[in-house]
């Protein structure tokens, strides 16, 4: 039985090794970063989230809408660590539109923390018409929205490793990925090149460049990070991560726990199955 | 189920109510002394987990219910509203779509392990034909609550499956009409799948309660294939096989858990975190894994109407199998040339499900078909095995094939000694 299914295992292997050379695509496959957030105890590292939240809101937000993510969310456990001051200071920096009143008239008022993270445009289509016919999407899930192929075997070896940061990855290559076009290749006007964009023509300007943003001093008054428009890149990604996902510190922690208990449990189910068993399978023997 | 019950109360009340409604008799004699053959190995424990993994998808689905918005501009949003917003929403999802993939990896074990040995061989033929149903109505629900999201894989997943039945001639256009409650997929589609999602798992436990039954009738196969003659071959439910079960679960639940609590999203699509648009279609529109296999098959064909049968044929040819398959011998165990057959149909399938994640051009499609060809063709070669294959030699009782001859001939001495009439 075992020489038939190795035999039949080989001629599975081979099939597989055999075709996939025309599966590679012209799209690179984006270099993976060493995130704090990696692997079954991995957590969101709280001063990369808030210079990343600081990236999406002077940079991102200009175009972006980020509809599932309330202001409340940025000071909540397992986030970007904010106080609740904090998050009530920033959400009533911004006019929501509320309505209608008593009177039935729409109005504004400052933001509160209950408050989804205001939208730049009133519509999809006033986006779109704003950022040359193409609607910027929605990053409330990004991270997650995004992949690419990982392919045999690593697919396999993905489910040990729990690696699943393609979104996260792919969204710093796309973001440091913009490039002179090669020889032959017509980039539309308003659009432009980007090495890891599927097709690579993209209506998305370069959005980072080195010193846009400033980040927080640490106590020599440097920045806490280098200003580069690769560490941006790496930070807003990290938050996007964060919204995509925002329990997963506490699903991790509750994991460890499910998973420690269920292995004492099978532990000991094992043994008291050998102990009734023995009762049967000794018998044999006298 | 198994005969008359040996279940005694102890109590006054017990008796008053064993008398009125025999229900705990009933489970007294299923599932605490219930004679099973005591060689069942652990691909034997599917059964149970499968009972725990569709109740795990009921409970978890309620309670998913409770919180989900049926319509097609609020379904998406309300998905994440429970992922961020509702307590333990994030537990409850990722439990309940990651556990129709561990109902899937359970149900094919079971099936592949019944396919091993025989199960579905006399006197099992109704048992197995109504797994094969559950197995349907499995996809059925499968596909649907998939579709409930509303992200794009589940649109355009749903516009691509809706329209196989297209491929029939007359009613097709008429039955694609009536799936989506209108003239493409849209609001009315979302909510009769919701409510079909919501019916069919109670169909499932319905069809369960008579596969049990049809099992307890002759009792469970066993991997040496052959029925129990004395009561030597045999073990009571409890503890023997509560136990084993219990520890075969925990195991199992162990990798649910795996893939839950660190990579939830490993087996869905990144493209159904993008909400369901009409108007754009994604690169690649791939099932589920679980469905894989069976679209391989559908795209192997060049002919839309032959690929829709081909495909509702590979799930219909289980259930004749118990005909296909001429051997007198159940267990693969004693047939070496089923064997090689049986391996190269298993790791067939994996290839087909390989394939059907695969762009439909050039080679795959090529591969699609010589996959396509021997899955059919393997139950042409279990017709003709059953004359030309010589087994070898079946043990003589399930006590001698657990215990070896000298011990079962103890063990079966012992117990004719204490009962002169049973068969030695």
């Amino acid at each position: 039985m075992k020489l038939a299914m190795l035999r039949t295992l080989a001629v599975a292997a081979g099939l597989a090794f055999a075709a996939p050379a025309f599966a590679a695509g012209e799209t690179p496959v984006p270099p993976q970063n060493d995130w704090t957030f990696n692997g079954p105890f991995g957590r969101f590292d709280k001063t990369q989230l808030q210079r990343g939240f600081k990236v999406y809101k002077e940079v991102c937000a200009a175009c972006h809408s980020m509809g599932l993510v309330s202001f409340r969310n940025l000071s909540q456990e397992g986030g970007p660590g904010f106080t609740a001051g904090q998050v009530k200071a920033l959400a009533e920096t911004y006019q929501i539109k509320d309505g209608p009143n008593d009177a039935g008239d729409m109005f504004e008022r400052p933001g509160r923390a209950a408050d989804r993270f205001p939208a730049p445009f009133p519509n999809k289509q006033a986006a779109a018409a704003a950022n040359g016919g193409a609607y910027p999407p929605d990053l409330s899930v990004i991270a997650k929205a995004r992949t690419y192929e990982r392919g045999f075997p690593w697919f396999v070896f993905d489910m040990a490793t729990t690696f699943q940061q393609q979104g996260v990855d792919y969204l710093v290559a796309l973001l440091t990925g913009y490039e002179d076009a090669p020889a032959g290749v017509e980039v539309p006007a308003g659009k432009y090149y980007n090495k890891y964009f599927p097709g690579h023509i993209i209506s998305m300007p370069n959005p980072l460049s080195d010193g846009a943003v400033e980040y927080p001093k640490t106590a020599d008054g440097r920045p806490q990070a280098p200003e580069t428009a690769r560490q941006y890149a790496k930070d807003v990604a990290a938050f996007l991560m964060w919204a995509a996902e925002p329990h997963m510190e506490a699903r991790k922690a509750l994991g460890f726990k499910v998973l420690s208990f269920l292995l004492l449990f099978a532990g000991l189910l094992y043994f008291t199955k050998k102990k009734i068993w023995s009762r049967v399978e000794s018998a044999a023997a006298h | 189920m198994a005969g008359h019950s040996t279940y005694v109360p102890k109590t006054a009340v017990g008796r008053w109510f064993e008398s009125r409604l025999p229900i705990v008799g009933l489970i007294h004699s299923s599932f605490v002394v219930f004679p099973n053959p005591r060689n069942l190995n652990y691909l034997w424990t599917f059964g149970g987990i499968l009972a725990f993994m569709l109740v795990a998808q009921i409970v978890t689905g309620i309670t998913l219910a409770m919180h989900y918005t049926p319509h097609a501009t609020m379904a998406f949003g309300s998905v994440e509203h429970i992922m961020r917003d509702v307590n333990y929403g994030w537990l409850i999802r990722y439990l309940h779509a990651n556990g129709a993939s561990m109902f899937f990896v359970a149900v094919y074990v079971h099936i592949f392990r019944g396919m091993y040995y025989g199960s579905y061989k006399a006197p099992r033929e109704i048992l197995w034909i109504l797994g094969v149903i559950i197995f349907l109505l499995m996809m059925a629900t499968a596909f649907m609550g998939y579709v409930l999201p509303w992200g794009q894989m589940s649109y355009w997943g749903a516009t691509v499956i809706t329209n196989l039945f297209s491929a029939f001639p007359v009613v097709g256009e008429t039955i694609v009409t009536f799936l989506w409650g209108g003239y493409s997929v849209d609001n009315p589609t979302l909510n009769r799948f919701f409510s079909l999602h919501y019916l069919l798992p109670f169909m499932i436990a319905g069809v369960v309660v008579l596969h049990i039954w049809a099992l307890h009738v002759p009792g469970s196969n066993n991997p040496a294939g052959i029925e129990k003659k004395t009561d030597k071959d045999t073990l009571p439910f409890h503890p023997y096989f509560t136990v084993k079960d219990a520890l075969a679960l925990v195991v199992f639940i162990m990798l649910y858990c795996w893939f839950v609590f660190y990579t939830p999203n490993f087996l869905g699509h990144a493209d159904n975190y993008i909400e369901a648009n009409p108007a754009v279609t994604p690169a690649h529109i791939v099932p589920e894994w679980y469905f894989l296999p069976f679209y391989a098959i559908l795209r192997a064909i060049p002919d839309k109407l032959m690929g829709v049968l081909a495909m509702f044929g590979s799930i219909a040819v289980l259930a004749f199998l118990p005909w296909l398959d001429t051997s007198k011998v159940r267990s693969g165990s004693y047939r070496p040339m089923f064997r090689f057959f049986f391996w190269l149909f298993a790791v067939n399938a994996v290839i087909l499900g390989w394939l059907g994640a695969k762009p439909a051009d050039g080679l795959y499609v090529i591969a699609s078909r010589i996959c396509t060809a021997y899955y059919f063709g393997y139950f042409a070669i279990l017709f003709i095995l059953g004359f030309v294959e010589k087994p070898s030699k079946l043990p003589a009782s399930i006590a001698e094939s657990v215990l070896g001859r000298q011990g079962s001939a103890a063990a079966v001495g012992a117990s004719a000694a204490a009962e002169p009439n049973t068969k030695g």
